[in-house]
């Protein structure tokens, strides 16, 4: 179980983005199947802030389901982000071929190009570092995620290189 | 001519798409056409094109950059066949031992077009399937002997014919496509390349079963397998072979897709279903099970991605062919993820009861530096790490599997060579299922933490010979009162390595030493003064201030001082920075 702390510190969500958020969840009403699908798309509407707690009571609110249920949902999954990330996500492959093969020395370059620890969001808030599973490209491990693209036979100074793009 | 490029996820990881880019602008406007493939196995070779001539003649150019792509389209054109020297050597090595039945179109069709599907004789077994009664279809599985490939290895007759005898007007159908064992990868390339045998396994287990809705869960770290399938449900649909009245008959199958949140738990069946109902990813207590209860409390049906794949070729071909594939109790064939330090990694099927060493050796090539193999992590988390002397007897069996202490599993195979450190590869698992425990059981939850920081501190060279008991014991406990399949297997990284590799336990433990060199607190760090050259650089980055020496000469660690960070190693330009495990004296 991956620890998440506690969202109520973070600031509070504008009210233009939370009438958005009603605007997704309320089709949705009485149908809690569709919790994390709505959260999908919350997600992406809260764009790199997060599902903090006012944006969670206004879901639940919409959809008529208890608060607790959507906090739980959205601390449990990894796609969902109850503290605030970075404009870029990277996630780095954590698993055992990408490990074989030396991502920790990836990872220990990333972290040492943006200056932040993995787990942690760059001061500009441009960059956000995480580990994640398997990506399932294990034969050019190792290998990390920026937002949607994938990226394969990582060296640290390849990794550097990358993130400059962004 | 065709000319296959492939565009799966390991294709475009390692540059497909600037590959295709630069043989296109070759081709346009000629009359030879590039056609966009999954993955055909040979994740090895990636960015990867295979040129099929008139006379059906394969040719293999792998690891292709621009420049060679774009020559070889040139001489494409120009109607010769590329040079010699940039054809791989190894691709029939690599493919003539394989039998393939899962993967049979895999890399040789347009994943986005049906067309395509067709043209290699798609859904012609669904044609049959709705032909037949559904007790037909059942038994034909059942002659098959088919078992579940995503890890387990249940009957998948029986889970079909128990589901479709449970009470209930409705049924459902569900393909597991949460694929989360690191190194596993055998899901994500079939719904990449071929996502169309996938729907046609689905809507004849649906037929046979009598489900008329079902859903694809594909976890969230896949989207170019999510796009695919998206597409291919939508021209099945158009074509007729899903919605209503499928190939003229009375028998109707809507299907649709759903993405995962990014949990590992959710490959378990029953915490897959809680994931679809909107809730947490939390296993319930079997039974009742799916079959008899499942989403919405409908007798529910799951299979394994790989399984529904072989389903259209056993109708097809009859369940008795794909016994005969093997020649071995257990039938058929298995696809597995080869990776780590191998020479020739990528997707391997093979048919079941085939050694371990031919997967390795003969058609993996065996490691990338020519070393032995010291271990083989199967399984994925929940497998087992297997010594590198069990390979040439040990066959890929379910049971032989089990009686070395790991299990099938979906299909990922880690190959190991003597620089992996065992205690830290089963650190490293242990640490994997702490953080995807979902929590719902003590033993689990609590258990795995304990595990992980006792081996940390064996790694770090803190561990005291009564760890060892105490490890067994409590993984053995997690083991036995977990209720679900991630906590009832959690510890066998653990103790298959405890099993096979004692001694690289006693040496961290007893000795202080690290054999393979991993565990960083074991090191110790010295400087060959033959190669260095007294450029100082490792004196600066130094900051325990171990090293001292003057310019032009020698530098020297003080390993009384030294924190072992590895910096000097990473800084010397001149590989002069050693390292070694030489413990203490006992």
């Amino acid at each position: 179980m991956q620890q998440k702390s506690c969202p109520s510190s973070v600031k509070p969500t504008d009210t233009a983005i939370l009438a958005q958020v009603t605007k997704l969840a309320s089709p949705y009403k009485g149908k809690e199947d569709m919790l994390i699908q709505v959260l999908k798309k919350v997600q992406t509407v809260v764009g790199h802030s997060s599902i903090s707690k006012d944006v969670a009571i206004v879901v639940a609110e919409a959809m008529d389901i208890p608060l607790i249920n959507v906090y739980e949902v959205a601390s449990f999954y990894s796609m969902f982000a109850t503290t605030p990330r970075g404009k870029n996500v990277i996630r780095v492959c954590k698993s055992a071929p990408c490990h074989v093969k030396g991502a920790a020395e990836v990872m220990e370059a990333i972290s040492k190009a943006l200056g932040v620890q993995f787990g942690e969001t760059t001061p500009d808030e441009k960059f956000t570092l995480e580990t994640c599973e398997c990506l399932g490209i294990c034969a050019v491990s190792p290998a990390m995620m920026i937002n949607d693209d994938v990226y394969g036979e990582l060296t640290p100074e390849k990794a550097v290189e990358i993130i400059k793009n962004y | 001519m065709r000319l296959l490029l492939g565009f799966g996820s390991c294709g475009l990881a390692a540059g497909a798409l600037t590959v295709s880019e630069s043989m296109q602008k070759v081709l346009a406007d000629t009359n030879l056409q590039l056609t966009l493939v999954g993955c055909n196995g040979m994740c090895f070779a990636e960015p990867l094109l295979q040129v099929i001539d008139d006379a059906g003649e394969n040719y293999y150019y792998g690891n292709l950059n621009e420049d060679i792509a774009s020559n070889i389209a040139k001489a494409l054109l120009a109607g010769q066949i590329p040079q010699q020297n940039l054809l791989m050597q190894d691709a029939n090595d690599f493919l003539a031992p394989q039998t393939r039945v899962a993967l049979a179109h895999c890399g040789l069709i347009d994943p986005e077009n049906i067309e395509e599907y067709l043209w290699v004789g798609g859904y012609t077994a669904l044609k049959k399937a709705v032909l037949m009664n559904l007790e037909e279809i059942i038994a034909e599985v059942k002659l098959s002997g088919l078992r579940g490939r995503g890890g387990a290895g249940f009957p998948t007759w029986l889970k079909w014919q128990n589901t479709r005898l449970a009470p209930g007007k409705e049924k459902f159908l569900i393909c597991n496509a949460d694929e989360g064992d690191p190194g596993a990868f055998m899901d994500r390339s079939l719904l990449e390349s071929d996502p169309h045998s996938v729907i046609e396994g689905m809507v004849i287990a649906a037929r046979a079963i009598g489900a008329t809705q079902g859903i694809i869960y594909v976890r969230r770290e896949y989207p170019l397998a999510v796009k695919r399938i998206g597409k291919a449900i939508l021209q099945a649909k158009n074509k007729g072979f899903l919605g209503d009245n499928i190939c003229g008959s009375d028998f109707n199958f809507n299907l649709r897709l759903v993405q995962g949140a990014g949990a590992f738990i959710c490959g378990e069946e029953t915490a897959l279903i809680a994931s679809l109902s909107g809730k947490r990813g939390m296993p319930t207590f079997k039974p009742p099970y799916p079959s008899e209860r499942g989403y919405h409390d409908l007798p529910t049906n799951i299979n394994n991605v790989e399984t529904f794949a072989n389903i259209a070729w056993i109708i097809n071909n009859g369940g008795l062919s794909f016994g005969d594939l093997s020649n071995d109790e257990n039938s058929g064939t298995k696809v597995f993820a080869l990776t780590g330090k191998i020479k020739r990694g990528g997707l391997v099927e093979v048919p079941l009861g085939t050694t371990f060493s031919k997967v390795i050796y003969e058609i993996g090539g065996g490691l990338k530096n020519g070393k032995e193999a010291k271990a083989i992590q199967i399984g994925g988390p929940s497998g087992g790490c297997l010594p590198g002397k069990l390979l040439s007897t040990l066959k890929i069996n379910y049971e032989e599997l089990a009686s070395v202490g790991a299990i099938m599993g979906s299909g990922g195979l880690v190959v190991m060579d003597d620089s992996t450190c065992m205690v830290d590869i089963a650190r490293f698992f242990m640490a994997f299922n702490k953080d995807e425990s979902c929590g719902r059981c003590t033993p689990c939850r609590i258990g795995m933490v304990r595990l992980e920081e006792l081996l940390t501190e064996i790694c770090q060279g803190q561990g005291k010979e009564e760890y060892i008991p105490f490890l067994e014991t409590l993984g053995k406990h997690v083991k036995s009162t977990s209720l679900c399949g991630l906590g009832n297997s959690a510890p066998n990284p653990l103790l298959t390595t405890m099993r096979y590799f004692p001694e690289e336990y006693a040496a961290h433990i007893k000795e202080k030493r690290c054999p393979a060199l991993k565990c960083q607190a074991l090191l110790d760090y010295s400087i060959d003064e033959e190669k260095c050259t007294g450029c100082g650089q490792c004196f600066k980055v130094c900051s325990a201030g171990a090293i001292s020496g003057m310019r032009k000469q020698a530098y020297h660690i003080d390993s009384s001082l030294c924190i072992k960070c590895g910096m000097c190693q990473s800084s010397c330009l001149f590989d002069a920075v050693k390292i070694s495990s030489k413990g203490v004296a006992m």
